[in-house]
């Protein structure tokens, strides 16, 4: 809501619907003028205006919303782990499924790591890739909490099928060290063939720096660097990526970069597709 | 005194100090001496959990569900348990593991987010299995906040709530408030997981038992990540001395532990300067092996490095950040990366 009021781009914010009247975020888009409602998806649909939907509901609340919401030509982007629709990462494959009318965002691990991994891949392929989530306990709400196998799946399908690994793991670290600590990912990225290193790390700046412009907290910590690891494929040169993002403090707090980097997303995903929609030509950066 | 249960963890702590590499063959032997022993549990898994083999815990050689249909196969009295970290570990491996024979889940989560367990404890208390609620890290809350942590793994459906020192750094008055915290909140049992970094593995052991511990953990001859664990023969011995009738046989343990263990290790177990920087700094005991590569990767010291990531607060799983915090000292220094 706040980087759609923020931004002066092709998505208008018409409503925003929950399911509790008393919630904090319908009050706090009442404050902003906004129309709101209670009766969740139904206020959605009663609305033929409405071309894009933004669902931060659940998986299992999405998985019934999808079919309402496609039936009746609105575009979902989809912000839980429900996986209806393709992947989509800005940087990588936005403009693939501009006829998709829902879109998945994978998790907050998969918008920051997904695309570092594709970078290194689109140099040389990446045989198995690793990719450790850390983000602050606060920071995690009891949705994930309750169900860390559907990130644990969704972020490493994401891993093969946008960041282009061969195997994948992801493993998510919820970390409470007051004050709460930012953000942090670290991919690994084992290579089974020689490669040139300096175009790896070229790629894999090049598009940290892409992402920085939807994400602005987004960075790299420090250079990737190849270490030497044993691996169930014998000793392998392995990437290692690490990566930071702080939020942009809109609503939640700054070192909720997790948080952050969906919203971001979701912005730029919106936006491309509004225009889309507009036929607006987007301007080349 | 109570007879405390002891569960030995030489097969899935251990696994750190061999770096992930025990075979079927070594399963089948150590599995076989523990449980002729008497021991009543015997933990078996990658030293993370179900499902740890990654570059970020290690790689291991052998399969762990291998290992665990030896151990299965082998115990005729003994109990065969697993560790699992959500988040490491899914559902699928849980079921995986259950389906293999294991009795006992030890579900392991960072002593302030026993909320992330839910699934699991039901899931695990639905295949049949006893469950055991590890809370690791657990020198970095008070008394209070433990027990508020435990009780929800009560209410998820934990048999046993552990005080779980990972980074060997509580002292005995340390131990005592918690395990007596959790014994006064809880009506399931409570354990102590000790490691030796401060030299207080056995003594803290103890002092458990004292505060009420239901459960015990040790591994043969202390194997295990870091400055090892509360050596299993040595518990039994000190437990006969103080009258408390384990029924467990000495003599086969001791056996075991010269004649199997001390030759899988890479080095002797001892409290040398990396281990006591990592207990006097509060850092994960699993860490070690990753510090010590990170420092001659970047040039850097281990104890500097131990002392970076006390300060900034990692849990168990966080390996990562102590390549972070290597590059980092190492930019410091102006060294080259």
């Amino acid at each position: 809501m706040y980087k759609i009021l923020k931004n002066d781009g092709n998505m208008e914010l018409t409503l925003v619907t929950g399911i509790d009247p008393n919630s904090e975020g319908l009050a706090r888009a009442r404050e902003k003028g906004i129309a709101t409602s209670h009766h969740g998806i139904d206020a959605i649909l009663e609305d033929p205006e409405i071309k894009i939907v933004f669902d931060a509901t659940s998986a299992k609340a999405h998985k019934l919303n999808a079919p309402a919401l496609r039936e009746l030509g609105k575009l979902a982007v989809d912000m839980t782990p429900a996986a209806v629709g393709p992947f989509v990462v800005p940087t990588v494959n936005l403009h693939d499924h501009l006829e998709a009318m829902n879109v998945n965002l994978i998790s907050c691990g998969g918008q920051a790591t997904t695309p570092l991994i594709h970078a290194v891949n689109r140099v040389v392929p990446v045989h198995y890739a690793e990719v450790i989530a850390t983000a602050a306990s606060l920071s995690i709400g009891p949705g994930t909490r309750q169900n860390v196998d559907e990130f644990v799946r969704t972020t490493a399908n994401a891993v093969q099928q946008i960041g282009g690994a061969k195997i994948a793991r992801a493993i998510p670290v919820f970390n409470p060290a007051q004050p709460p600590i930012n953000m942090t990912n670290s991919v690994y990225a084992v290579i089974k063939e020689e490669f040139d290193e300096a175009a790896v790390i070229e790629s894999v700046q090049s598009i940290a720096a892409e992402i920085s412009c939807y994400v602005p907290g987004y960075r790299l910590k420090g250079a990737p660097f190849v270490d030497y690891r044993e691996t169930p494929w014998g000793r392998l040169p392995t990437v290692v990526i690490m990566n930071e993002v702080i939020g942009a403090g809109d609503f939640f707090p700054t070192y909720a970069g997790n948080l952050d980097i969906m919203t971001a997303s979701a912005y730029r995903v919106g936006d491309v597709y509004a225009g889309h929609f507009l036929g607006v030509k987007e301007v080349t950066r | 005194m109570k007879i405390p249960r002891l569960t030995d963890t030489t097969l899935r702590d251990g696994d750190h100090a061999v770096s992930h590499s025990y075979s079927p063959e070594q399963v089948r032997t150590i599995v076989k001496d523990l449980d002729e022993a008497g021991v009543p549990v015997i933990e078996v898994s990658h030293g993370s959990g179900l499902n740890g083999s990654t570059i970020q815990q290690g790689f291991s050689i052998h399969s762990e569900y291998d290992l665990i249909k030896v151990a299965v196969e082998t115990a005729k009295q003994a109990k065969i348990a697993s560790l699992f970290v959500p988040g490491i570990g899914t559902s699928k491996e849980l079921r995986k593991a259950a389906e293999l024979g294991i009795s006992v889940l030890r579900i392991a989560v960072h002593c302030t987010e026993a909320d992330v367990t839910e699934q699991y404890f039901r899931l695990a208390k639905e295949l049949g299995l006893e469950t055991v609620g590890f809370l690791m890290m657990s020198h970095t809350q008070p008394a209070r906040v433990l027990a508020e942590q435990a009780k929800l793994m009560e209410s998820y459906g934990a048999d046993c709530v552990y005080v779980v020192d990972s980074a060997g750094a509580l002292v005995q008055s340390g131990v005592r408030e918690r395990v007596s915290a959790l014994k006064e909140a809880l009506s399931i049992q409570v354990g102590f997981h000790a490691h030796n970094n401060l030299g207080l593995a056995i003594g803290n052991t103890i002092t458990a038992l004292e505060a009420g511990a239901d459960q015990i953990d040790g591994t043969l001859r202390g194997l295990g990540a870091g400055a090892g664990n509360a050596p299993t023969e040595v518990l039994v011995a000190v437990l006969n001395k103080m009258k408390i009738e384990t029924g467990i046989n000495l003599a086969i343990l001791m056996d075991a532990a010269e004649e199997k263990i001390v030759p899988l290790m890479q080095s002797p177990i001892v409290i040398d300067r990396g281990n006591l920087s990592s207990g006097y700094a509060g850092v994960y005991n699993s860490f070690l092996l990753h510090v010590k590569h990170a420092a001659e990767k970047f040039g850097v010291g281990v104890s500097e490095i131990m002392e970076e990531l006390g300060k900034r607060q990692a849990v168990a799983g966080q390996e990562d950040w102590i390549l972070n915090v290597a590059v980092e000292l190492a930019e410091k220094k102006g060294l080259k990366i």
